[in-house]
């Protein structure tokens, strides 16, 4: 059984739609006993990080995501992502949950094209890191598959962590692992089938 | 980079897609999940549901169809059509829409804009405006393009960017079903004013209509197009195709 982790953000049907159609049982959740039964954890995430992060010290689950992930395999998701790194500066400066080395910081400060869009929002193509091919992760993913994004904050500082990235004007970060710890800014659950496939072999890990 | 988006757009009335069904292959030539299915193998970057139904029972038919969709779809989903309130965005983003489009509705009490753009964030709020020229100025229209707000067409949507929404469909009501190509002068007018992501509506009739957006007007993200794509007049995964033997970049 998957869990999603439940925090009062964003809506879930999707994330959740997404997994049952892999034909892998679901479970939508805030109890620490369900994170515990699970094989594997989907933290999702979408709005400001302050907030996210602020409402999911509120449910008490940090210690138990951490307890958990020593032994199975998390998946961050866009903002869900962006709480696995040590700290933010959206709307000033808030800490992580600190699993995965690196911080948060606005697009529109780095963007090397100006004229580009903040949000960063559409489907861009997933440049795997040489080397990081072979992650389970990429299992039924290529190089160069198309993937959906919505964000305007983007992780930096992160290279040893990094499975792939997004080129707009400046290779922002799309994939992240640390151990156990995964994470996507896209959103696999709106990547077509890609994103579903990406998601599969997140279940078999 | 970052692609340029198709999108078609289904008008849903009482459960069915009313706009040039003619679906050759599919069992029901009207069901919207059917459609939506077909869309989604077919390369649709993104869909837009349409709700065009008058009546509280059809709302609530909408509501299930959409539901239904978004269970099976995993593209992004827009829905517009009857959208006034907030409490409109919660109905069907609860269903599964990941970005909700207001036009009449924001006519009528422009501040549900910056409400929404509040609660789920500018990314999440699309304002859709149907436009003419009238004397050699843009209008804003409503009520299907019947009537004439007043309102300078240029400075609506520029004061709803400010107010909030994430990205402008501008509907072309001179261009729409004379299938010639897109409002490009209008397109290139609102795109000088407006820094969001910009999807032009009306008037595409051929693959090439797509090709002279995208080339020479780079400021352009997406096209949306409802019958030349359900009758496959113009089908999508060939069109994506089309489009990146042109040099437009395309998930394909």
């Amino acid at each position: 059984m998957i869990a999603i982790v439940d925090y009062g953000v964003g809506n879930l049907f999707s994330l959740s739609s997404s997994v049952k159609s892999l034909g892998v049982e679901v479970r939508v959740t805030r109890e620490a006993a369900d994170l515990h039964a699970a094989s594997h954890i989907l933290l999702p995430g979408v709005g400001a990080f302050g907030d996210a992060m602020a409402k999911l010290e509120a449910t008490g689950l940090v210690p138990v995501i951490k307890k958990e992930i020593e032994t199975k395999p998390l998946l961050g998701i866009c903002l869900g992502m962006q709480l696995l790194f040590d700290k933010s500066y959206e709307y000033g400066t808030h800490a992580g949950l600190g699993l995965i080395p690196g911080e948060v910081c606005p697009l529109a400060d780095d963007l090397a094209d100006p004229k580009l869009k903040v949000p960063h929002i559409g489907w861009n193509a997933l440049d795997i890191v040489p080397g990081r091919e072979a992650d389970p992760l990429f299992k039924y993913v290529k190089n160069g598959e198309y993937v959906y994004y919505v964000h305007s904050f983007y992780a930096k500082n992160c290279a040893a962590s990094t499975l792939a990235t997004s080129e707009y004007s400046i290779p922002v970060t799309g994939a992240v692992r640390s151990g156990n710890v995964y994470g996507t800014q896209f959103h696999p659950e709106k990547s077509g089938d890609t994103g579903l496939r990406l998601l599969k072999a997140f279940a078999e890990l | 980079m970052i692609t340029k988006r198709i999108i078609p757009c289904l008008d849903v009335k009482n459960g069915r897609v009313v706009k040039g069904v003619n679906f050759a292959g599919l069992q029901d030539m009207a069901d919207p999940v059917e459609m939506a299915r077909y869309y989604n193998a077919s390369g649709a970057d993104e869909l837009v549901f349409y709700d065009i139904t008058a009546s509280v029972e059809g709302r609530g038919l909408f509501t299930d169809i959409l539901r239904e969709v978004a269970s099976q779809i995993f593209i992004p989903l827009t829905v517009g059509g009857g959208i006034n309130t907030l409490d409109d965005f919660d109905r069907v983003l609860k269903c599964g829409a990941d970005k909700v489009s207001v036009n009449s509705g924001a006519i009528r009490n422009p501040d549900i804009i910056p409400a929404a753009a509040q609660k789920y964030g500018n990314q999440c709020v699309v304002l859709s405006a149907d436009i003419k020229r009238v004397d050699g100025k843009f209008m804003l229209f409503t009520k299907g393009g019947r009537e004439n707000t007043g309102i300078d067409a240029l400075n609506w949507l520029e004061q709803g960017v400010k107010n909030g929404a994430g990205e402008l469909v501008v509907n072309s009501i001179d261009t729409d079903g004379v299938k010639k190509g897109f409002d490009l002068e209008l397109l290139d007018a609102v795109a000088a004013r407006c820094a969001v992501p910009i999807i032009a509506s009306g008037g595409a009739g051929k693959m090439d209509d797509f090709v002279e957006l995208f080339r020479k007007h780079p400021a352009i993200d997406a096209g949306l197009a409802a019958s030349i794509f359900h009758t496959k007049q113009v089908e999508i995964g060939a069109l994506k195709r089309y489009l990146r033997e042109n040099g437009i970049e395309m998930r394909v």
